[in-house]
């Protein structure tokens, strides 16, 4: 509108950019429900979950949330805390660490909360991990696998335990990264790749430890480049790494960002390469979301595929006949297995105190290290470090629009 | 060369759908020198009513027809984009008319929020990412060693023939001409007859209508939307506002073109430039305000009588 330009607007912009910004980083939401059953029971114990329940990720979030529900329920209806009800608290972090630390400082200040099992992002468990520990609640992740979380900055030379009431049952990007590599080179024989990540404290350990282990098998990373969460025009980055013509691209990052990457790179932008990624790509929503493009890409997870371990089995049908609307997804039975882990201290632990207080709580995190049995993921016993001693690790590959098993091992370094 | 040309049409998409948002911006701020922060979830919004008419109202044997289908969902975006900007404008906005500005700026970003929300929590599944049929074909063409997409085509076709459009139309109907003088002198141009409430629901029809093309066309490009999207897009158009100079159509267009453009450029050529993107493209806004404070097509700053 010619005429109409420049009267005095740069002061509503300069006042109003940064709290934009601050807006959008809000809106977490909470989502409640209690379990049911339990009889006469009167006490109350909470478990909390801090996962993604809105934005990108809720489909993963919401996995682990209803199968934390399922373990609850469960521990309900067998009695298996005499004298005592467990109720869920599930708050969502909306994948950002700030919404996380707040949901941590919301539960925190529950008295009823006895554990939790969370998060999703490693990035979210660096904020919320030490406001649980102040309360002296005991966090069980189902899916964290940024190694410092458990092993501090420098955890390939002087590995230290940053938070003592931190405990996963997901493996490390250390190990996931280098068997990543190790089947990028061996099983596949590829010589050169292009690593793209998210900048997120998931997606550049992943990177990081693949590259590693890539470079150490002979093999030439020919591009490192980063993406912003929540980009969706990729082109300029691919167009960046098409000309290098490497045999893989390999995405340190999640699924919403990974299959855009992965129907730009092998639609408009005409690359042949797969992308390979970790667990956070390998979900129903990736092949749903880039279609075809995604045939022949590959991703690692944690833990053997539950389809095909026997202890899983029983996970599965349990949660079919739930009625959940939503799948339980690649964390679900390590969810469950998170939650078992903390139920399975609660008749010692809780006995006959009168509510939750500091010396349950501490009583339970002590016990939470010290459990061991087999849960529905394989064995759940932690080590030194709070490192579940289970390691195994799945590569898949998409065929026909899934990702299917190709094989399953250890990574040993 | 290659690599460059190739940078050059990645940046033209993207600077397409960045223009096309920021015709909004740029409309309403030279109207009612209001900044509509809301403007990006009426990109939302129009997308939203696109999938919606997509997947649940059209015949399952229509959904094929890009001939029947594309229109379909062009249309019904652009309905309910419209629908909720002239509902914003007046229940919102309207009533603050004469209030001091800080009021209606905070009030785009209530609005904002409140049409975030609502999607999250009554679109069915609103939380997640929707998939958004891409309508058109996914092949490419290529031409001297640059590929090109069709749909790409398609978004910076339609992107450029609106924008003309609206020029054509601002500069020679009627209704355009009573908004070239509202926004010079509302005053004057209420006292000329002119229907000011008509002329500013005129704008906010016309900025949400080519949010709601840009919205479907990014579905398109992308495949999926959530209720999250017109956050990111509209900062970057906003931003392609301000750069062009705020409350110049032309000017619009050319920051989002720029805006696109420096993004896909610093990509290639600055080291770590994936990683700066970002920056970069706020680098080259910083930049034009300090020699422009105008923006690159701003007239310069004139305190109104």
């Amino acid at each position: 509108m010619p005429g109409a330009t420049g009267r005095r607007w740069r002061g509503p912009v300069v006042v109003l950019l940064p709290l934009l910004l601050a807006v959008a980083c809000g809106g977490g939401d909470e989502e409640e429900s209690g379990a049911e059953g339990g009889g006469q029971a009167t006490k109350v114990a909470k478990i909390g979950v801090i996962a993604p329940l809105s934005g990108d990720l809720t489909a993963t979030g919401t996995g682990i949330r209803n199968s934390v529900e399922l373990a609850i329920r469960q521990a309900n209806e067998q009695n298996k805390v005499p004298g005592w009800r467990i109720e869920l608290a599930a708050e969502d972090d909306a994948a950002k660490p700030d919404v996380g630390a707040q949901a941590a400082a919301k539960l925190a200040s529950d008295a009823a909360v006895i554990g939790v099992v969370g998060t999703y992002n490693s990035s979210v468990a660096l904020q919320v991990a030490p406001v649980l520990e102040r309360a002296n609640i005991v966090q069980v992740s189902p899916a964290n696998t940024n190694d410092t979380l458990t092993r501090g900055e420098s955890f390939r030379t002087n590995p230290t335990r940053p938070h003592k009431n931190y405990f996963r049952t997901a493996t490390l990007d250390s190990l996931q990264g280098g068997f990543a590599a190790d089947y990028a080179t061996r099983d596949l024989n590829f010589r050169t790749a292009a690593i793209i990540h998210d900048k997120k404290a998931y997606g550049q350990g992943l990177a990081d430890s693949f590259r590693a282990q890539f470079e150490r098998n002979g093999g030439r990373v020919v591009a490192t480049e980063t993406i912003n969460p929540g980009d969706k025009d990729f082109a300029a980055v691919l167009t960046k790494i098409r000309p290098l013509n490497p045999d893989l691209i390999f995405y340190g990052g999640e699924y919403p960002e990974g299959s855009l990457i992965s129907s730009q790179a092998h639609g408009a932008q005409g690359i042949r390469a797969p992308v390979m990624g970790g667990d956070g790509i390998v979900d129903p929503t990736y092949t749903k979301t880039a279609g075809n493009a995604a045939n022949g890409d590959f991703g690692t997870s944690v833990g053997a595929p539950p389809e095909q371990l026997p202890s899983a089995r029983q996970f599965i049908t349990d949660y079919q006949r739930a009625g959940f609307r939503d799948p339980y997804t690649a964390y679900g039975a390590l969810a469950y297995d998170a939650a078992n882990a903390i139920i399975t201290t609660l008749p010692a632990a809780l006995g006959s105190a009168r509510a939750v207080n500091d010396e349950v709580r501490r009583k339970v995190l002590d016990a939470v290290g010290k459990v061991s049995f087999d849960g529905a993921s394989g064995r759940v016993a932690f080590d030194a470090f709070g490192d579940t001693v289970t390691k195994t690790l799945t590569m898949y590959k998409v065929e026909n629009g899934e990702f299917k098993p190709v094989k399953s091992g250890e990574f040993r370094g | 060369m290659r690599q460059f040309v190739q940078q050059l049409v990645n940046g033209t998409v993207l600077g397409a759908t960045y223009g096309l948002i920021a015709l909004g911006y740029t409309m309403v701020y030279g109207i009612i020198q209001l900044i509509n922060f809301a403007h990006g979830e009426v990109f939302m919004v129009g997308a939203f009513g696109g999938l919606t008419v997509y997947r649940y109202w059209l015949p399952e044997s229509m959904t094929g027809n890009v001939w029947v289908a594309l229109p379909a969902v062009l249309l019904v975006a652009i309905v309910v984009a419209v629908a909720v900007a002239v509902l914003m404008e007046r229940l919102a906005y309207r009533p603050l008319r004469n209030a001091p500005r800080l009021a209606p700026l905070i009030t785009a970003i209530g609005v904002s929020i409140f049409l975030q929300e609502a999607v999250r929590l009554f679109y069915p599944d609103g939380r997640r990412q929707q998939p958004f049929p891409r309508l058109i074909s996914e092949g490419t063409f290529e031409v001297a060693g640059v590929t090109v997409a069709w749909v790409s085509v398609f978004v910076v076709v339609v992107a450029v023939a609106l924008m003309v459009a609206l020029q054509v139309f601002v500069k020679t109907t009627k209704t355009g001409k009573a908004m070239r003088a509202t926004s010079q002198d509302p005053e004057s141009a209420k006292l000329m007859g002119i229907d000011i409430d008509r002329v500013i629901v005129v704008t906010f029809v016309l900025g949400a209508a080519l949010a709601a093309v840009a919205g479907v066309m990014q579905g398109m490009r992308f495949a999926q939307i959530d209720f999250r999207i017109g956050f990111l897009a509209g900062l970057k158009a906003f931003t392609a506002a301000v750069l062009g100079g705020i409350g110049n159509l032309t000017g619009a267009v050319l920051g989002g073109f720029v805006l696109g453009i420096a993004e896909a450029l610093a990509t290639q050529y600055v080291p770590h430039g994936s990683s700066w993107k970002d920056v970069w493209a706020f680098v080259v806004l910083i930049g034009v305000l300090v020699l422009r404070p105008g923006g690159l097509l701003g007239e310069r700053v004139a305190t109104r009588a």
